[in-house]
């Protein structure tokens, strides 16, 4: 007789990332953990919830040594969820796991100020997000500019959704993209991007400028005016061409 | 609670004054308790056109300095009673207006009246935002010319930003008047088309009124157009007007456009 499935329906795998801390703590342990200790107390429940590798790369210790640190670690409120860099001969079922191919991203500044210890517990309250790469920041904007205003944002990309008025201007520190009549002044790039490039439905602008180059009116020629187009910089050169 | 309207535009000569007598006089004809209060501090026109000049004892300043009371200063119309009017003062300048002054002033007005209609100064200085500050409706008034455009674009800029209703969070609600417009010129190409202005401004078009002898014949006799004569264009497009602004879903049709044989442009909806 044969086994009756009688649950057809499969387990489901996902995979998932998360951004972890990991802690490169130094020999001897002690002085390592006082340390911590004193960033701890400057920021309370710094450590809770929050995904924490260890990274024992190159460290000379032994089973038992680390067998105890993980648990002075875990007497800190500090979980380790994996720990990179080390022989397997080292690790065992009582120990987190291996991890491995972990890549690296900016530092994390921990919050250093006692001031802002509170802070830091509001942002451990939390649920577990944990920071993920940080994006290349844009703007939306869903509104017409209007004539006399100025939209400034120089970290990143500005998009809007609706047209740009004569005598408006949008400065930029990435690209700047416009669906709708580009009739002011576009400056993308403003911080030194010559990669950067301006976008727009209805080409009608009085200035553009990408990484400082700039362009009047005047000087774009009137093939393009009125046209959907995108905008570059080759050199010192501005390249134009219609989109489709 | 009344609502309070502001009349603006950023270049002046617009029609602004004008308009806002005969929005006024068109509100209070159909019953409604209408004032309509002169921002223009220094200049005072309104009066002139509504035909009450000689008849102006307080105004605007001295209610909000506490030389006179709200009731002494409201001059009620001759011809339409649920008409008033809260002259400016002429010999004062805008800097007698005051912040705290301004809001007393339009609360009193907004707990008595249906309307509340600011005539505001041209331009984006004190005056200009001392009236837009507490208005529910702002009608940004426009001529199809470039100038007058860009203008209102960066007045309904200001709209967005300087008014309380904008403080709050809140989106105030805003209206086209297209004013002084010229069938003829448009056609030949020396004014802008209404597409256009509609295209650049992109707020609702409450109503274009014809550029008409009629309006200047009706100021030069001290009566608000639609008082004066009450079935000319300008007027029948006034009353259209106060409809769509009182919500109803009626078409705008462009002066002077053929109408019947181009579908396309019959039933012209507002943006």
């Amino acid at each position: 007789m044969t086994d009756v499935l009688t649950q057809p329906r499969p387990i489901r795998l996902k995979g998932r990332s998360y951004l972890a801390l990991t802690l490169t703590p130094e020999l001897p342990f002690e002085d390592w953990l006082a340390r911590l200790d004193d960033l701890a107390s400057r920021s309370a429940g710094f450590f809770l919830r929050r995904p924490v590798v260890l990274d024992i790369t190159g460290l000379d210790v032994d089973r038992a040594q680390l067998r105890t640190f993980v648990s002075q670690l875990g007497q800190r409120q500090v979980r380790i969820m994996g720990i990179e860099g080390a022989s397997p001969a080292l690790l065992g079922a009582d120990l987190p796991p291996a991890m491995a191919d972990g890549r690296p991203t900016s530092d994390f500044e921990p919050p250093a100020a006692a001031a802002e210890s509170a802070k830091a517990e509001v942002a451990v309250a939390e649920p577990a997000v944990p920071e993920l790469p940080k994006a290349v920041p844009s703007i939306i904007v869903t509104q017409p500019v209007r004539s006399g205003q100025s939209l400034v944002f120089l970290e990143g990309d500005v998009t809007v959704v609706g047209s740009v008025a004569s005598g408006a201007e949008i400065v930029a520190g990435g690209s700047i993209h416009v669906y709708g009549t580009l009739r002011g002044r576009a400056m993308a790039g403003t911080m030194g991007n010559a990669a950067a490039r301006i976008f727009c439905r209805k080409l009608e602008a009085e200035l553009i400028a990408i990484d400082g180059y700039y362009k009047t009116a005047e000087d774009m020629g009137p093939e393009f005016r009125g046209k959907p187009v995108q905008i570059w910089l080759d050199g010192e050169a501005f390249k134009v061409e219609a989109l489709a | 609670m009344g609502k309070v309207i502001v009349v603006t535009s950023g270049k002046g000569g617009v029609g602004k004054t004008t308009s806002s007598a005969a929005l006024g006089a068109a509100l209070a004809q159909g019953g409604d308790k209408v004032v309509v209060v002169d921002f223009d501090v220094g200049l005072r026109n309104l009066d002139l056109v509504m035909g009450a000049e000689r008849r102006v004892v307080y105004d605007l300043v001295n209610v909000i300095q506490g030389e006179a009371k709200l009731t002494q200063a409201l001059i009620r119309d001759k011809r339409v009673e649920t008409l008033y009017l809260l002259p400016a003062s002429q010999t004062r300048d805008k800097d007698n207006l005051t912040a705290e002054g301004v809001a007393a002033v339009i609360g009193a007005l907004k707990a008595n009246f249906d309307w509340v209609i600011c005539d505001s100064p041209a331009g984006i200085e004190r005056g200009a935002t001392l009236a837009m500050r507490h208005a529910d409706i702002a009608i940004v008034v426009t001529n199809p010319e470039v100038s007058s455009v860009r203008d209102s674009d960066r007045i309904i800029g200001l709209l967005d930003s300087k008014t309380l209703k904008a403080e709050n969070g809140e989106r105030m609600e805003k209206h086209l008047l297209l004013t002084r417009y010229d069938p003829l010129r448009a056609e030949r190409g020396d004014m802008l088309k209404v597409d256009d202005v509609l295209e650049i401004l992109s707020i609702p078009l409450l109503g274009i009124i014809p550029e008409s002898m009629d309006v200047l014949r009706a100021s030069n006799i001290g009566s608000p157009v639609t008082l004066a004569d009450q079935g000319s264009a300008p007027a029948l497009a006034y009353f259209d007007a106060i409809r769509r602004l009182k919500g109803e879903q009626i078409p705008v049709t462009v002066p002077g456009e053929k109408r019947g044989f181009f579908g396309k442009f019959f039933g012209r909806k507002a943006a």
